[in-house]
């Protein structure tokens, strides 16, 4: 941190009013984006426990369900946005060096990226569309269902998980193993859309962030001369990205067995 | 930091502080210092109380009779359902953090502003968004969920506004996240030289522990009520057991946060607590340490017991036990501050003023909360106890007697720093008992109710439970009452009351070093502090207590200038 040379009292154009000076700003600004990244952890951390208790509840219809899903797509996007945390890094490094083209030519290139990576989701979801398997009232699902069952709501003798043991019921209507897998491969999607939708929101939400850091290192607006907002886009970039490193894993390469 | 000592006959300068520093309403509604962000919060924060408290009142006018009075039953759903959702996110939780945190931690720490200012704005707009949103949605249709939103009720079967409802409550979750983040930057980054952990005040502590469970908590409850949302919408059946989903899940989900909520409720009410005795018996605090770390113990150990609340919900035996044990031992944090308090006040030279008498009765209501909790985290009891009113007392008075008390007491307390007036004394202290004694008679009964069976969120009920009823119900007046008289009192002292001096409480603590009302960067220096939190003198001459009377005497004491040692 260069600026820590700058002597108590004077005015750092860059410094707001309630601090006294540059590093205290720069410390609290980072305690409080790490602060925020905690809170977006817990936010997919309930997601992701809900995954967990589906995928233990209904392990062989995930792993059926889940050959739906297309893997090279998804690999590729995962190489699309791990480029994209290199380039944010790249930015972020440009930035303490005060290289202003630097930022510019690294933030265009990872908002590029996110581009392409909303790009191919779209290509994924549009496919899923076509192929009725967005939950709902047109959801069809045509892969195999596995021939072993499930040891999930219905299928567990003598086991009460605060349900009537016999399984749930629809109307007078009780639902039998077949039906049940039926909903569990609709639950995997659900979860697949839930999940993976919330990622590409904070995609967007990044676009926005970086579009807009770029528009005024672009127009050298003040407060990006300074290096400590792209700083912390690029936390947030690379919380997005780790996010997607474990989406990817658990929807798309679920282990056999 | 100028004592002005009035000269007869000289017209008095006024003074620039944060209340006369602008007068348009943009100077408020953009404001980003913390202190009128506060006053913001204040007025929106009543606002909702009493909408609230509408609702508990129809509540109580209803359970007056057996078979009900003037409500239809769906009626009657969605007043209780609205009397929680409103009292719970629009008002307990941010109460204490939105408007006293805001307001004292910046000043108690010797601050200019909390460390995000623009984002402190942003979550009060937050906060209004949501109610607004929260409440016409209750008001319009209604919802008949209760607070918890429980599924698949509330996902597949309730016929209301539950969306938006949910959206509201989402949107001040964010309110309450982004309040959270900058307490915790600001506690960490911004203090003032020579204010170490140690130094600080018992309320920031009590904040710091607030914050983390706020940080950790409500984004969980967010993506929770998200889901129903969604699963309402588009049928993806995280909850719905008729899709494969498991409404348990959604309950372990919503108590993760929403037990530690209570914590966000109680804990900065028990900050309030700790300055008020400290001040009020002129000593330090007994084991200043022992009460900031258990605040950090209760925010660590609320987070492993929301299973408590799920002892009758299908989840295994051996789970309850675990849970259960683990229910027992946050008490042992609660208890030690208790302890505290009441070692603090013991050879203290105590000094009853209306703030004081709302610690006491805070201390009185919590203990009995408590201990009834006991009773709920085990398991053996809680089976038969589960849903009836014994619940319902217990958490009020945790929440309300608790919760309230601590914010009424620590209105009382602050009021002069924050309006640079007095209220009238004696007519607080009356509040202050006719709060105390309506709390106990709405809801002493109803421990008795719920021992008897009385299950909760019913209209009708047996008979036999009227007469308990009706006590009740005489008790909620007395309440109210109490309610209405300070917002009286407060409202009058903003033009009679008497003017206060920068510290007519001689309490220690930065925020009593400057001017009241403070100015809008609260110190004209920074202060550096060389001494430890709450060094009160120990002899009485040393000490002499202002007549609160006495408006040449309040002006006269606090010189705003640093403890001599």
């Amino acid at each position: 941190m260069s600026l820590e040379a700058t002597a108590h009292g004077t005015h750092d154009e860059h410094l707001a009013h309630q601090f006294e000076d540059m590093p205290q700003q720069n410390d609290a600004y980072l305690v409080g984006m790490w602060a925020f990244l905690v809170t977006e952890i817990m936010f997919f951390g309930a997601l992701f426990t809900a995954y967990m208790i589906y995928r233990f509840t209904y392990p062989h219809t995930f792993l059926d369900a889940h050959r739906e899903l297309d893997v090279p797509l998804g690999a590729i996007n995962t190489f699309v946005l791990l480029t994209s945390s290199l380039f944010v890094a790249l930015g972020v490094r440009a930035a303490q060096l005060g290289n202003r083209k630097g930022v510019l030519l690294w933030l265009s290139l990872t908002l590029l990226c996110a581009f392409g990576f909303l790009g191919i989701k779209a290509v994924e979801y549009s496919h899923k569309f076509e192929h009725n398997l967005v939950p709902g009232s047109n959801f069809r699902y045509e892969g195999k269902l596995p021939t072993q069952p499930d040891r999930g709501l219905v299928d567990t003798p003598g086991v009460q998980r605060g349900l009537d043991a016999g399984g749930p019921m629809i109307g007078a209507v009780r639902l039998g193993s077949g039906q049940m897998q039926a909903q569990s491969v609709q639950m995997f999607f659900g979860l697949y859309f839930v999940m993976t939708g919330l990622h590409a929101l904070h995609v967007i939400v990044g676009i926005l962030v970086i579009g807009f850091a770029v528009l005024l290192v672009a127009r050298r607006h003040k407060s990006v001369q300074y290096f400590m907002p792209i700083e912390l886009i690029g936390l947030y970039w690379h919380f997005v990205d780790i996010v997607w490193i474990f989406l990817f894993p658990l929807f798309y390469l679920i282990p056999q067995g | 930091m100028s004592v002005q000592t009035a000269t007869p006959g000289a017209t008095e300068q006024p003074r620039t502080h944060y209340l006369n520093a602008g007068h348009t309403i943009a100077s408020w509604l953009l404001t980003t210092d913390h202190k009128r962000i506060a006053i913001l919060y204040m007025i929106s924060i009543t606002i909702a109380f009493f909408i609230g408290g509408a609702a508990a009142a129809m509540i109580r006018i209803e359970l007056t009779s057996p078979t009900g009075v003037m409500l239809e039953h769906e009626t009657y759903n969605k007043m209780f359902s609205m009397h929680g959702i409103v009292m719970i996110f629009l008002f307990l939780i941010p109460s204490i953090p939105a408007v006293l945190g805001n307001f004292l931690i910046p000043m108690m720490i010797g601050a200019k502003d909390l460390a995000f200012p623009r984002l402190n704005l942003l979550s009060w707009y937050l906060y209004m968004a949501g109610s607004i949103l929260a409440v016409v949605a209750m008001i319009t249709g209604g919802v008949d969920t209760g607070w918890t939103f429980y599924v698949p009720y509330s996902s597949v079967y309730a016929n209301s506004n539950v969306v938006l409802v949910i959206c509201g409550a989402f949107i001040v979750g964010f309110s309450s996240i982004a309040t959270g983040i900058n307490f915790i930057a600001t506690i960490h980054k911004m203090r003032a030289p020579g204010l170490t952990w140690f130094r600080l005040p018992l309320f920031v502590w009590a904040h710091y522990a607030t914050s983390i469970i706020i940080v950790l908590g409500t984004p969980v409850v967010a993506i929770t009520l998200a889901l129903v949302a969604v699963e309402r919408l588009f049928h993806i059946g995280v909850f719905d057991p008729a899709q494969g989903g498991d409404p348990v899940l959604f309950q372990h989900l919503f108590w993760f946060y929403s037990h530690p909520a209570v914590y966000i409720m109680i804990l900065p009410s028990m900050g309030v607590v700790s300055e008020m005795i400290t001040c009020f018996s002129r000593r330090k605090p007994f084991g200043y340490n022992f009460i900031a770390f258990s605040s950090l113990a209760i925010a660590v150990f609320g987070f492993l017991v929301w299973g408590h609340h799920m002892f009758v919900s299908g989840q295994s035996v051996y789970l309850g036990i675990v849970f259960s044990v683990l229910s027992f031992v946050v008490a042992v944090p609660s208890a030690v501050k208790t302890f505290n308090w009441t070692a603090t006040m013991y050879k203290g030279r105590i000094w009853f003023t209306a703030p004081m008498l709302y610690a006491l009765g805070f201390i009185g209501l919590f203990t009995i909360g408590g201990l009834t909790g006991l009773f709920l985290a085990a398991m053996a009891t809680d089976v038969h106890l589960h849903d009836t009113y014994f619940v319902i007392a217990h958490f009020h008075y945790i929440m309300v007697g608790g919760a309230i008390m601590g914010y009424m007491g620590g209105l009382h307390f602050w009021w002069p720093k924050m309006t640079g007036r007095m209220y009238p004394e004696s007519w607080a202290k009356l509040a202050a008992g006719i709060t105390f004694l309506g709390y106990n008679l709405t809801f002493f009964p109803q421990f008795i109710m719920g021992l008897q069976g009385m299950t909760r969120r019913y209209h009708y009920y047996p008979e036999e439970f009227q007469a308990l009823n009706v006590l009740s119900s005489a008790g909620a007046s007395i309440l109210a009452v109490g309610y209405i008289i300070p917002l009286a009192y407060f409202l009058w002292s903003l033009w009679y009351g008497k003017k206060a001096g920068p510290n007519p409480w001689r309490a220690a603590g930065l925020e009593w070093m400057t001017d009241s009302p403070p100015i809008t960067y609260n110190f004209e220096k920074t202060p550096i502090v060389t001494w430890e939190a709450y060094e009160y003198p120990e002899n009485e001459e040393d000490d002499p207590l202002p007549d609160l009377d006495d408006e040449d005497q309040l002006l006269a004491v606090g010189s705003g200038e640093a403890p001599k040692r």
